[in-house]
């Protein structure tokens, strides 16, 4: 086993969609996420930005195996999920916890705050994975509410007590409670406001220091993918087309749309967003229902030529670039 | 930006009476809007920044809202004090809204042609041909390709985009004096949001439009606006030109915010600043600073009285005790009562 926690390696999802036609047409298919592959090592952050619908949170759920993947390999520390039996994933799923975007809708309203942290641990303790006395679940629930800045005095308050920014920390314990090795966490922060926003964002940083965590952390907004990752990858249409080293992607930026979407986004100084040119790209994002023979951003991008209409682009490492910041783009193919 | 103001909120305070206590969402606001300024409101949810706009155009639901003082001065005539016809000339025609969510503030049953022309007939007096030729010149400027005949699609034919430049396209065809976007990107994807800016600011620019922007972006307000109200808990807690507020920021909260944004251009550093503490609960909130338990420069006299407004240059103002020692000194809890 190598120093990887996870080793995705061409993860297909693509959701049936129905026939054409009554009887006997194609079979229509959305590619939510096209052939990607990804690895993460330990206590290493990977961020995975992109717009919405460019199949973000479909490679969380292909990770976890809430959706069974299409075809490809996902790797949990050697082991592939995707060929596990029930028994088999229920304890591999230990290792691996979920924090989700909305933190109104993914705790249990009529639970208290306790019951929700202790839920994993009871639930694996039914099945015998855990061994652990009721007493001892209690403190580990007084503990995790500590190490993510709650109050134990809060044990007994149901959700609809705490603000937006609480629940998303009572979300943070429950993902913990169990030691995992791996946190996936789907735009953790996006539904919460600026200062809440960086208490959580600190918080995930401290406690992956504590524990040696390794996260994989969705996100739309480009800053904070920025801050949270030590490396990025850059989503587009189901597809990674460029991943890299935080500061290399951020200051070298080789594909035309990463290079748009960090032009786009709104950076809070005056004097650099009125010197600034951005690169407005042109049209929306296309519907993901047809796989594109060619490179997935053609139709919009302004640098086309013609051979990204008929083939695919393959991952390289451009000459100059920094150690592991690779793209998917014909501009840097040398003929 | 020209010195002619047509919009004048003074004092303005919008309760909500509920069986849980008042929250005072509005409490004591004012500012002026001048012709084809573009005015920021910037805050966290709850702070009351909806609210303002809701009231400024006299849309509070009554009960459980009330406007319980102040005036909105349009051109020197109180809204709160209109008729509804006088409203009704001023809604949709000198003073547009565009929403967050485009979806739901287009009707899905009706086609954007009979959505737009609602507005142009009603307010313009055009007839149906005129109408619709206004409809289709509003979608071109927006930016619509084959706007002849994407006039009679209906809403869910256009993407989120195309649907907040349809909602801005209909904004805009009475060529308002002002212009209301509550947070009109924070719907959309970062690229689209662009398209989206660049197109209300040219547009705005060319007809020369006032805009209210309310969002909770710093990103967005550093772009595009030329002044900013800062709110916390329902009040103005600084006010000034973009370049003040973000160079010569007064006010610990707006300092707090602007510190805690994580940032593309530079290197954050190891650790955010983050203003510890939640969002005060608006329920019947004392009358001190709202922001006192939060705040890292709090004083005695924070908790006691909430703070005047302290004055600089060009119009820059902030309500924090930091700016006012004088009044720190002399405040006597006994003799002053608001």
């Amino acid at each position: 086993m190598s120093g990887n926690i996870l080793d995705v390696q061409n993860l297909k999802m693509h959701f049936y969609m129905g026939h054409e036609g009554i009887i006997g047409g194609k079979k229509k298919y959305i590619y939510a996420v096209d052939d990607i592959s990804f690895t993460l090592a330990k206590g290493e952050t990977l961020g995975l930005v992109g717009e919405s619908g460019c199949g973000k949170s479909t490679v969380v759920r292909a990770v976890s195996q809430l959706y069974r993947p299409t075809s490809g390999k996902v790797l949990l520390e050697g082991k592939d999920l995707t060929k596990l039996n029930k028994t088999e994933m229920f304890s591999a799923r230990r290792n691996m916890q979920l924090v989700f975007q909305d933190p109104y809708s993914s705790l249990d309203p009529r639970m208290t705050t306790a019951e929700i942290i202790a839920e994993p641990m009871q639930i694996y303790k039914k099945r015998g994975f855990v061994k652990m006395s009721e007493a001892e679940i209690d403190e580990r629930v007084e503990h995790l509410m500590e190490l993510v800045g709650l109050s134990k005095f809060f044990k007994n308050r149901f959700p609809h007590e705490f603000s937006g920014g609480q629940r998303q920390r009572i979300g943070i314990a429950r993902a913990l409670a169990l030691r995992p090795h791996l946190i996936l966490a789907d735009e953790p922060v996006s539904a919460l406001d600026v200062s809440i926003q960086a208490q959580v964002l600190n918080l995930f940083k401290d406690i992956q220091k504590e524990m040696g965590l390794s996260y994989l952390f969705i996100a739309h907004d480009l800053a904070v993918i920025k801050y949270i990752s030590d490396r990025i990858a850059v989503m587009y249409l189901g597809k990674i087309v460029e991943t890299g080293g935080y500061k290399d992607l951020y200051a070298n930026p080789l594909h035309p749309y990463t290079k748009a979407l960090l032009s786009a986004a709104p950076v809070p100084d005056p004097a650099v967003e009125r010197k600034r040119q951005r690169i407005i790209l042109k049209g929306d994002v296309p519907s993901p229902d047809v796989q594109r023979p060619g490179c997935c951003f053609y139709d919009r991008c302004s640098e086309h030529k013609d051979c990204c209409r008929q083939s695919q682009p393959q991952f390289i490492q451009p000459a100059g670039a920094a150690d592991g910041h690779q793209v998917a783009c014909f501009l840097f193919v040398q003929k | 930006m020209t010195d002619e103001i047509i919009l004048q909120v003074k004092d303005l305070r919008t309760y909500f009476y509920l069986d849980a206590g008042v929250v005072k969402a509005v409490d004591g606001i004012s500012f002026d809007l001048h012709k084809g300024e573009t005015l920021g409101i910037v805050g966290e949810s709850g702070s009351g920044k909806s609210v303002t706009n809701l009231s400024i155009i006299n849309l509070i639901q009554t009960p459980p809202g009330r406007i319980t003082g102040g005036q909105v001065l349009f051109h020197g005539e109180d809204i709160l004090k209109m008729n509804s016809n006088r409203l009704r000339e001023i809604r949709g025609n000198r003073i547009a809204m565009i929403f967050q969510d485009p979806m739901s503030s287009l009707n899905p049953y009706l086609k954007i042609s009979t959505q737009m022309m609602e507005a142009i007939q009603l307010h313009q007096g055009l007839n149906k041909k005129d109408a619709k030729a206004k409809a289709v010149e509003m979608l071109k400027l927006a930016g619509i390709p084959g706007a002849e005949k994407r006039v009679d699609y209906y809403p869910h034919q256009f993407s989120g985009g195309m649907r907040q430049r349809v909602m801005i396209a209909m904004g805009l065809s009475c060529n308002p004096d002002i212009l209301i976007a509550d947070e009109p990107t924070s719907a959309l994807d970062v690229t689209i949001q662009a398209q989206i800016l660049e197109l209300m600011q040219d547009l705005t620019r060319r007809l020369g439009t006032a805009v209210i922007m309310i969002t909770h972006s710093l990103g967005v307000v550093a772009g595009i606006c030329d002044t900013i109200n800062v709110m916390y808990a329902g009040r103005i807690v600084e006010r000034g030109t973009t370049d003040d507020i973000f160079y010569d920021t007064k006010h610990p909260y707006t300092q707090g915010l602007i510190k805690s944004v994580p940032r593309l251009d530079r290197d954050t550093g190891e650790r955010l600043f983050s203003i510890e503490g939640q969002p005060p609960n608006v329920i019947d909130l004392p009358d001190c600073c709202p922001f006192y338990p939060r705040c890292h420069r709090a004083m005695e006299i924070c908790r006691q009285k909430y703070p005047p407004v302290a004055q600089f240059i060009n119009g820059h103002c902030t309500s924090c005790w930091l700016y006012s020692p004088k009044d720190a000194g002399t405040f006597n809890l006994k003799d002053e009562k608001k």
